[in-house]
């Protein structure tokens, strides 16, 4: 017994059900940043001063991190279609470097965080808002680039032996990892000019 | 999801099911527990609010050391009351048991579409409701701030505050996995011929309730992040400039305890939608099948509910006309708060008028359909007054606003889910009620839930605020209303007592023979057309059947039966 549209679309809708799964998903995350975002407005316009970003954080390394994610979004689509194309080989090459590129994401995260911690005075969540805010919206992205790196890591390592056995149902996985995948993007794409150069 | 047909040892079949009617049953279960569970917080505390500072009977010396309930208990208690009965009851009843057991049976889907996250939603869930619960072993006791968690208040608040927000952290995940999963199993799973057009009023409002759920809860997590935040790592979102708290500090300030409540009643204001569509949804299914005849205006209903869906988003700031918010916004609000009253009445009027000229039948399910008609009628109608800001001036804080949404939730919300359980009881059991309890329980309970919330109008229009644990015996203009308070507080155990029908009643129905009937209403929905009661195992249905009509084709002129399954042809 079998769920319908399970790896085949639905004719009248299109879809097949994982695939409107992760759409109504991300609909829920965008309220979720959304919130955060608004909350941010809300702060800044509350108070006088506001400090700009680059009074705390480094644009540079920002600027490198947007470069490391959108290419790691554009290999992820390279790694499904890949799949689409039936090349097993290179989807293991793209997935692969979108694994590079995001864990290189996370090492530039890991600098630019201690250095706030090791600053004199420490820059901390607590020192005011505008740290405050941004510890917590690139905090909490953070949390979803690790998910997406267990997930991707999943499906380029073990999770694979599933293209033998399935290849259809794979290749819908990987896109549906990519809509994540390229969401967790766009909230970076948000969050560098607002926090950075804002 | 192929397990065929060999053995199932309990543990599988039961506790780790990933079948939908299996889910279904244990949200059930555990959400009715932690309703009785709930009110019995409201009945100790009523105790002490109708005889004040006296020893409680029999539990008192679990309580405080003179017997009296104390203050901070009296604080914790009602904040878990709220948080216990809106995310761990009714919730979970009306979405996650009702939805999860139904709506894949009268869409014609084998299962929900994503079993698996399924049953992960019942038991994050689960570990959610245990987390809350917790709160009350920690030092300081439960969560004190109120349901609403307001800040500076609830930032400087004892630990249970901080455990309140992990398990509103894991219920929001619970209902995101359950809202997805009932959103594309309807726009997904709906068998052959089952159009937008054909779904039953339940499905629509199971549906809008998903919707609302998705979109509604994760701003409300945002918020519980940055209060973690405050708590925790010393952040000050909520904390203004140039607050002093004895005890605390220093905060960097800056904050804003005005963002919480935006965030909060963001989520809190769809929330009261989300109690009140899936019991439309179960009085409209009740009340066509038990006067014979189609719901008035099938289509209106639909179009008042998804529009009653979209203005849920932007009325959350009518909580807000006296925080100093501003004029202007509270304009924008009164506006849009006296907007979404008309999809209300268009639906209550739509179920009225259905009643006209049916030949009704007097059964337990129907007696509190019709008993939530004029219960959730005053608790819309009492809301007017507290939507306009002028008028809430006044009735804010007070008894006033307990009375009314109460009557939403109480004998509105939870006598929908009572004439749910009575009448799909047969279809989970192939099993009938006993009628005589069932029809005790609902003269009893409505006359007792009235007995409760009718006096707090008249409390809260005397300006009696609430969240006092004397139950404002200090207050001289209370004087004249206090005396209210022994009378509601008899009423609520009274309440209480009149729910021993409602579990005599399950344990003897329980216990009784199956009486071999699959569909003993004469309905028309597939869920107990086109399958047996109780359903088949994991499938449903020996053969999906494929939808021909309109889900309330009863009496319909020169057909031999006064009901016209939705499956049959013609």
């Amino acid at each position: 017994m079998d769920i319908p549209f399970n790896v085949k679309e639905r004719p009248d809708t299109g879809l097949y059900n994982g695939k409107l799964g992760i759409w109504l998903f991300l609909a829920s995350e965008v309220m979720l940043f959304g919130g955060l975002f608004s909350a941010y407005i809300f702060l800044r316009t509350g108070v006088d001063n506001w400090p700009a970003g680059t009074e705390y954080l480094d644009v540079r390394l920002a600027t490198l991190n947007t470069l490391f994610l959108i290419s790691s979004s554009v290999t992820m689509v390279m790694s499904w279609a890949s799949l689409k194309l039936n090349d097993f080989k290179k989807f293991k090459f793209y997935s692969g470097t979108t694994l590079l590129f995001a864990f290189g994401f996370l090492v530039i995260k890991y600098f630019e965080y201690s250095a706030k911690f090791s600053h004199v005075p420490p820059y901390l969540p607590s020192t005011n808002n505008f740290l405050g805010i941004y510890f917590t919206m690139t905090g909490l992205h953070v949390l979803h680039v690790i998910g997406g790196i267990v997930v991707i890591g999943y499906y380029f390592g073990p999770g694979s032996k599933m293209w033998k056995a399935d290849p259809e149902r794979f290749t819908n996985r990987i896109e549906i990892v990519g809509l994540y995948w390229h969401f967790v993007d766009l909230v970076w794409i948000f969050l560098f000019p607002v926090l950075y150069l804002l | 999801m192929s397990e065929g047909n060999h053995k199932q040892s309990f543990w599988t079949k039961y506790i780790w099911s990933t079948d939908h009617k299996i889910i279904g049953i244990q949200y059930g279960i555990t959400s009715l527990a932690w309703l009785l569970f709930g009110f019995v917080l409201i009945s100790i505390m009523r105790y002490q609010l109708a005889y004040p500072g006296t020893p409680i009977p029999l539990i008192g010396s679990l309580l405080g050391p003179d017997g009296a309930l104390p203050p901070e208990t009296y604080n914790s208690m009602g904040a878990m009351h709220g948080t216990i009965m809106i995310f761990l009851g009714v919730v979970p009843l009306a979405f996650g048991a009702f939805g999860n057991y139904l709506v894949p049976l009268q869409i014609g889907a084998i299962d929900m579409a994503f079993p698996k996250l399924n049953a992960a939603s019942y038991w994050i869930y689960f570990l959610g409701s245990v987390i809350m619960v917790v709160g009350f072993f920690v030092p300081g006791g439960a969560a004190n701030s109120g349901w609403t968690s307001y800040p500076p208040l609830s930032n400087i608040a004892t630990t249970g505050q901080t455990v309140w927000l992990w398990g509103m952290v894991m219920l929001i995940t619970s209902s995101l996995l359950g809202s997805v999963n009932i959103l594309v199993t309807v726009i997904q799973l709906r068998t052959d011929g089952m159009t937008w057009m054909k779904l039953p009023i339940f499905v629509w409002t199971q549906f809008i309730t998903a919707f609302l759920l998705l979109l509604a809860f994760p701003p409300l997590e945002a918020a519980g992040i940055l209060q973690l935040m405050d708590r925790l790592v010393g952040t000050s979102f909520f904390m203004p400039s140039g607050l002093v708290v004895s005890g605390g500090g220093p905060y960097a300030g800056g904050g804003s305890p005005l963002l919480w409540q935006h965030l909060f009643w963001f989520l809190a204001h769809p929330e009261v939608y989300v109690l009140i569509l899936p019991a439309f949804g179960i009085v409209t299914e009740v009340i066509a099948n038990n006067t014979r005849k189609p719901i008035k205006g099938y289509k209106s209903l639909v179009y008042a509910m998804i529009f009653l869906g979209f203005m849920s988003f932007i009325v959350w700031a009518h909580h807000m006309y006296l925080t100093g918010m501003g004029t202007t916004i509270g304009a924008f609000f009164q506006t849009t708060t006296m907007i979404i009253s008309i999809p209300s009445v268009v639906i209550l009027t739509a179920l009225l008028l259905s009643l006209w000229g049916g030949s009704i039948r007097f059964n337990t399910p129907m007696l509190f359909a019709l008993g939530f008609l004029p219960m959730f009628g005053i608790g819309g109608l009492t809301g007017l007054p507290l939507g306009l800001a002028a008028a809430d001036i006044h009735l804010h804080d007070t008894y006033y606003v307990i009375g009314h949404f109460h009557y939403v939730v109480a004998p509105g919300t939870i006598f929908a889910l009572f004439a749910g359980i009575y009448y799909w009881f047969p279809k989970l059991t192939g099993k009938r009620t006993n009628e005589m309890l069932g029809k005790l329980h609902f003269y009893s309970s409505f006359i007792f839930m009235n007995g409760v919330f009718m006096p707090m109008f008249i409390q809260g229009l005397a300006g009696l605020s609430r969240r006092m644990n004397d139950g404002g015996e200090t207050y001289a203009h209370a004087a004249g209303v206090i005396h209210l308070n022994e009378f509601m507080t008899i009423s609520a155990w009274l309440l209480g007592v009149a729910q021993l029908f409602f579990i005599v009643n399950m344990i003897i129905s329980l216990r009784s023979k199956k009486t071999g009937e699959s569909n003993p209403w004469n309905a028309t929905t597939i869920d107990w057309t086109d399958t047996t009661s109780p359903p088949l195992g994991h499938g449903n249905f020996e053969t999906v059947p494929t939808v021909y009509r309109g889900p309330y084709e009863y009496s319909v002129p020169n057909e031999k039966n006064d009901f016209s399954p939705q499956s049959q042809k013609g």
